[in-house]
C-alpha cells in the first residue's frame, strides 16, 4: 500500500466507510434520534470526518443535523514547543451550542490533549446540554482522564508508533496506516 | 637616533639619523647608540590634522588636549588643529594660549588652536580674530566649525579681516533653514527611514557662496568637510578660476555612506554613524576620492568628535554628531585611497602632511623629509590589518564608525622632533 | 516570521497572509459572548508609549488582554523618562521586568531597531516618529481584504503628507507585497524627493486618479505642516487633495474610503463622506483589535 515499507494500512477504505455508518447509528441511538445534535468535526481531518457522518445520519434517518467546525490550537497545551502555529477554521451553527449535545468529531484519540483543548475552547464559545466525543481511531495511551463515546477502531499501539489518517477530500485516498 | 631600514615615502630602504630633534643624516648601514628596526614600515612626515575636535575645556568627560593628542600620536600625527567650539567658546587669545600650552606641556603632539570668526560661535559679531593671531598660539585658521558662518556680510568681513595677518577661514557650509532638524543625507535612504534629509545644496550653495566672496574681496577660503559631488564640482569650477581656495574630505567620507544608517554590522539607525556634515551615498564617495587623487580636495583631516557613549546609545534623532578618527585615519586613507590605486605614499605625505601644514601655516611641520628638517615622523607599516575594536584606542571615546570592519595598516612609531611619542604601536 | 515587527519591509508575502488569515479567524472572537483567548497566559507585555496615542494603545491593550497577556502599560508621561532617564536605561528596566514583547510607540524614527539591542523580547512599532507604523498597515489591508477579497492587482490611492506619514510608509511596502498596486497622491513639497525609488507611483492630480481607484485613503494633515510652508493654506489644500462630496462621487460605486485617524473633518476629508455607508474608518478601529491579535499570537504564542 504505502511507498514506506515500515508502515501498515490498518483501515482501508471500505473499513473507514463501515466504522463511519456504524458511529452514525449508534449516535443515532444513543441520542435518541439525534434531534439537539451538532456535530462538530476538529480541523483539519476531523472536519471532514464530522461532515461524512452528518450526511450518514441523513441518509439513515433522514435527520439534518448541524456540522461546524472548532479549532483548537489557541487552547493547546503544547504551544510553547514550536514556533507559533497557523490557526484552523471555526464554524459554529448559526443559533449557537447552547443547550445542544455537542458530538465532537476527531480522527485520532491518543493522549487526550487535544479533546482536553477542545472542552476548554467549548466553555468559551457556550453551554451546551452535554458533549461526547466520536474518534475513527482510538490509539490508547491516554493520558488525561478522557474516553470517547463512539469508536471507529481500536488500535493497539506501542507509544513509538505513528498512526496517520487519510482522507480522500484532503489526501486523495482513505486509509488509516501503522507507521512503525 | 637611528631609524634602521625603513622606506621613506614607501621608497627604497635607508637610515635616518636624528640628532637634536632635526634630520641629521639619510643613507645606508648608519650606526648609532640607539637604534630602531623600521624593517617593513615606511616612513613618512609627521601627519597634521586641520580638524581635531579636542573638547578641552568644557567636556573633559569626552575628550581632554592629553588624550586627544595621544590619540593624535597614535594616529601618526605630530600636529592637530584644535577647533573652537570648546566652553568657553576659542574665541579670545586668553582660551587659544591656554590650549595650545596645554598641547606643550603634554608634549604627545603641537596643539594649534583655531580662533572662532564669531563671538561665542553665534554668527553675529567678528571675534577678536587679531587678538588671536598675535597671541602665543598664533592662529592663522579661523572657524566657527559646528556651524555656519551662514551671513554673507559677515563672512565677506572675516574673510577680509584675516587678509591683514594672512589667516584663513575654515568655514562650515551648511545652510540652517535648509538643514533644520536634519538627520541624514536626504535621498533614497532617508526617505525609506522617516529621517528628515540634509540635502546635498544646503553645502553646495554656501561653498558656492563663499568661493565668490573669497574671490571678490582676494582672500583666502578652505571649506571644510566636503562631502558631496555637487561640492567638489564647484571647488573645481574657482580652483580653474585660480581663485586661492582649499578644502578638506574626512576619511569617513571617503570610506562610508548613508546605506549603513539602515543596514551595518551594528544594527539599523546606529547613531555612530550619525555625523555633520552626514555620511552621502557611493557616487559622493567616488567623487570625493577622485577630486583627493587630482588635488580638487586638497587635504583629508579627520573631524575627529569624540563623545561619551551616553550621547551615542541612544534613539538616533537624540544622538550627537561625529565620530572619532585620529586613530584611524591613515588605515582609512590606505583602504580608500593607496590600495585602490588612486594615491602613493608620496601623495599621502601631500594630503595629510604638507598641504594642511601650509593651509595652517605650520613651518615646523609637513616639511619633505630631508636633511635639515624637523624629525617629525611617522612610521608605518602598510602590510597589517587590524579588526578595529572601540576599547583599542587612546581616545577618552569611543565612538568609532569602524567596529567589526577589518582595515589596513599600523602606525608602528611617531617621532616629534625626534622624541618618540609611539613606540612599537604603543604611547611612548 | 522575523522575532520583531518593526517595519512591513520584515514581512515576506507568507508571513502577510497568514498574520491576515489569522486576523480573519481571531476576528469571531471579537463576535462571541466571551472576547478571551488562554493563548498568551503567562506572557507579558509591556506597552511602551513615549508619544501620547489613546488609540493604539488602548488597541494593542485590548488585543493582548484578550489573549490572556499580562499587559503593563508604561507611559513615558510622569515617569522617570520625563526626567531624562535614556531609551537604554528604560530598556533595560522593562527587561528586567521580564518582558516577552514591547510594543512601542516614539516620537523618533527607527527608535525601535535601538530597543531591540537592548532587550531579549520582540519589538512590535507602535509608530516610530516619521518612519512606519506596520500593525496599522495589516489593519488597513485586512479591512481592504474584507471588502475586495483578493488585494492583487486593486488600485490603492494614498492621499495626503507622505513625507511625515509612517502610515503611508508602511502601507505603502505592505500593500506592494500583497500585489496591490499604489499611486501616492500629494503636493510635490509633501513627497520624499526619492519617492520615484518607491514601489509606487505619484501623481500631483487626485482627480485624474479618482475614477481608476478600488480604494482611496486619506492622510492626516498635521496641524504644524500648515505652519512650515509646505502648502499655502488650509484652504488651498483641501480644494487641491481634500475628498469632498464632488470628488467622491468619481469614485467607481465599489470603492471604499479610509482613513488611519483622526481626522480633520473639513480638511482632508468631508464630514459627510467620512461618515457614508462606504467609509470603513470605523470598522477600521474594530479591526485593529482582530489584526493586533494576530501579530501578538504569531510572534509569541510559539515557542520565543
Amino acid at each position: 500500500m504505502s511507498e514506506n515499507s515500515s508502515s501498515r494500512a490498518v483501515l482501508e477504505g471500505p473499513d473507514i466507510h463501515r466504522a463511519l455508518t456504524r458511529i452514525a447509528h449508534e449516535i443515532l441511538e444513543r441520542t435518541k434520534g439525534a434531534s439537539d445534535v451538532i456535530l462538530l468535526g476538529i480541523p483539519t481531518r476531523g472536519a471532514t470526518l464530522a461532515h461524512r457522518i452528518g450526511e450518514r445520519l441523513e441518509q439513515v434517518e433522514d435527520v439534518k443535523v448541524p456540522v461546524g467546525s472548532l479549532d483548537i490550537t489557541m487552547y493547546r497545551d503544547d504551544l510553547r514547543t514550536k514556533p507559533a502555529r497557523a490557526l484552523g477554521h471555526t464554524e459554529l451553527p448559526a443559533d449557537g451550542i447552547d443547550d445542544k449535545l455537542i458530538v465532537l468529531v476527531d480522527d485520532v484519540l491518543f493522549s487526550g490533549r487535544t479533546i482536553r483543548a477542545a472542552l476548554d475552547a467549548l466553555n468559551d464559545l457556550g453551554r451546551p446540554r452535554a458533549v461526547q466525543l466520536a474518534v475513527l481511531v482510538d490509539r490508547g495511551h491516554r493520558e488525561l482522564p478522557i474516553r470517547a463515546d463512539y469508536v471507529g477502531k481500536n488500535l493497539p499501539t506501542a507509544k513509538s508508533e505513528k498512526v496517520k489518517v487519510f482522507l480522500a477530500e484532503t489526501d486523495g485516498r482513505d486509509a488509516v496506516e501503522l507507521i512503525k | 637616533m637611528i631609524i634602521k631600514n625603513v622606506r621613506i615615502l614607501g621608497g627604497e630602504a635607508a637610515d635616518i639619523r636624528i640628532e637634536d630633534g632635526v634630520i641629521a643624516e639619510i643613507g645606508q648601514d648608519l650606526t648609532g647608540p640607539q637604534e630602531i628596526d623600521g624593517r617593513g614600515a615606511i616612513a613618512l612626515p609627521g601627519l597634521v590634522d586641520l580638524h581635531t575636535h579636542l573638547r578641552e575645556p568644557g567636556r573633559e568627560d569626552a575628550e581632554t588636549v592629553l588624550t586627544g593628542t595621544q590619540s593624535a600620536a597614535k594616529g601618526g600625527y605630530t600636529a592637530v588643529h584644535a577647533m573652537a567650539n570648546t566652553m568657553p567658546v576659542a574665541d579670545t587669545a586668553g582660551v587659544v594660549e591656554q590650549i595650545w600650552r596645554l598641547g606643550q606641556e603634554h608634549g604627545y603632539c603641537d596643539v594649534q588652536p583655531v580662533g572662532a570668526v564669531t563671538v561665542g560661535l553665534e554668527g553675529r559679531q567678528l571675534a577678536e580674530l587679531g587678538a588671536m593671531a598675535d597671541s602665543a598660539a598664533r592662529v592663522r585658521v579661523f572657524s566657527d566649525d559646528g556651524k555656519c558662518v551662514d551671513d554673507a556680510v559677515l563672512m565677506r568681513r572675516a574673510l577680509e579681516y584675516v587678509k591683514a595677518f594672512d589667516g584663513v577661514v575654515a568655514q562650515h557650509a551648511q545652510e540652517p533653514k535648509l538643514t533644520k532638524d536634519a538627520q541624514m543625507n536626504e535621498g533614497v535612504v532617508s526617505g525609506r527611514l522617516g529621517l528628515a534629509g540634509w540635502p546635498a545644496v544646503a553645502e553646495e550653495a554656501i561653498i558656492a557662496r563663499d568661493c565668490l566672496l573669497a574671490a571678490h574681496v582676494g582672500s583666502r577660503l578652505h571649506v571644510c568637510h566636503v562631502s558631496t559631488a555637487g561640492s567638489v564640482e564647484i571647488i573645481r569650477w574657482a580652483k580653474g578660476k585660480g581663485w586661492n581656495v582649499t578644502a578638506e574630505v574626512t576619511p569617513h567620507h571617503l570610506l562610508l555612506t548613508d546605506e549603513l544608517v539602515e543596514e551595518s554590522p551594528v544594527g539599523s539607525y546606529n547613531p555612530i554613524y550619525k555625523v555633520n556634515p552626514p555620511l552621502r551615498t557611493s557616487a559622493d564617495v567616488e567623487a570625493l576620492r577622485a577630486a583627493l587623487a587630482d588635488g580638487t580636495i586638497d587635504i583629508v583631516a579627520t573631524d575627529h568628535a569624540p563623545h561619551p557613549v551616553e550621547d551615542k546609545e541612544t534613539e538616533w534623532a537624540a544622538a550627537a554628531m561625529g565620530m572619532i578618527g585620529l586613530e584611524t585615519a591613515l588605515s582609512v586613507v590606505q583602504e580608500a585611497m593607496v590600495d585602490t590605486g588612486l594615491l602613493d605614499w608620496a601623495g599621502v605625505a601631500e594630503r595629510m602632511s604638507a598641504a594642511p601644514a601650509r593651509i595652517g601655516r605650520l613651518s615646523g611641520h609637513g616639511r619633505p623629509l630631508e636633511v635639515g628638517a624637523p624629525a617629525n615622523i611617522v612610521l608605518y607599516d602598510p602590510t597589517a590589518r587590524t579588526e578595529i575594536k572601540p576599547d583599542m584606542f587612546a581616545s577618552k571615546s569611543r565612538n568609532t564608525p569602524y567596529e567589526g570592519i577589518s582595515l589596513p595598516g599600523k602606525v608602528v612609531a611617531t617621532f616629534l622632533r625626534g622624541k618618540a611619542t609611539v613606540l612599537e604601536g604603543k604611547l611612548a | 516570521m522575523n522575532k520583531h515587527l518593526i517595519s512591513a519591509a520584515d514581512l515576506s508575502k507568507d508571513d502577510a497572509l497568514l498574520i491576515l488569515d489569522t486576523a480573519e479567524e481571531l476576528a469571531r472572537v471579537s463576535e462571541r459572548s466571551i472576547k478571551k483567548l488562554p493563548t498568551l497566559r503567562g506572557r507579558t507585555v509591556v506597552n511602551l508609549f513615549f508619544e501620547d496615542s489613546t488609540r493604539t494603545r488602548i488597541s494593542f491593550e485590548a488585543a493582548a488582554k484578550r489573549l490572556s497577556a499580562d499587559v503593563i502599560n508604561f507611559s513615558a508621561k510622569g515617569s522617570s523618562v520625563s526626567k531624562g532617564e535614556s531609551l537604554k536605561d528604560t530598556a533595560l528596566t522593562l527587561e528586567a521586568m521580564g518582558a516577552d514583547a514591547v510594543v512601542m510607540r516614539h516620537g523618533a524614527s527607527g527608535a525601535p531597531y535601538r530597543l531591540a539591542n537592548w532587550i531579549r523580547g520582540s519589538v512590535v512599532n507602535a509608530g516610530d516618529g516619521t518612519h512606519e507604523h506596520p500593525t496599522q498597515a495589516l489593519l488597513d489591508a485586512f479591512t481592504m481584504r474584507r471588502h475586495l477579497k483578493n488585494l492583487e492587482g486593486r488600485k490603492i490611492t494614498i492621499v495626503g503628507d507622505v513625507l511625515h506619514s509612517r502610515v503611508a510608509r508602511s502601507n505603502v511596502l505592505l500593500l506592494s507585497t500583497l500585489g496591490a498596486d499604489v499611486t501616492l497622491v500629494a503636493p510635490p513639497t509633501l513627497l520624499p524627493v526619492s519617492v520615484g525609488t518607491w514601489p509606487c507611483d505619484v501623481s500631483y492630480d487626485l482627480d485624474a486618479v479618482l475614477p481608476k481607484s478600488d480604494v482611496i485613503m486619506m492622510l492626516r494633515v498635521q496641524k504644524e505642516r500648515m505652519n512650515a510652508a509646505y502648502f499655502p493654506s488650509e484652504r488651498e489644500y483641501s480644494r487641491r487633495y481634500g475628498l469632498d462630496r464632488d470628488r467622491f462621487a468619481k469614485l467607481p460605486d465599489d470603492a471604499i474610503v479610509m482613513h488611519p485617524g483622526p481626522m480633520n473633518r473639513g480638511m482632508e476629508i468631508a464630514a459627510e463622506v467620512a461618515d457614508s455607508a462606504r467609509s470603513t474608518i470605523v470598522e477600521q478601529v474594530a479591526n485593529g483589535v482582530t489584526t493586533r491579535m494576530a501579530v501578538l499570537y504569531l510572534l509569541l504564542g510559539g515557542e520565543i
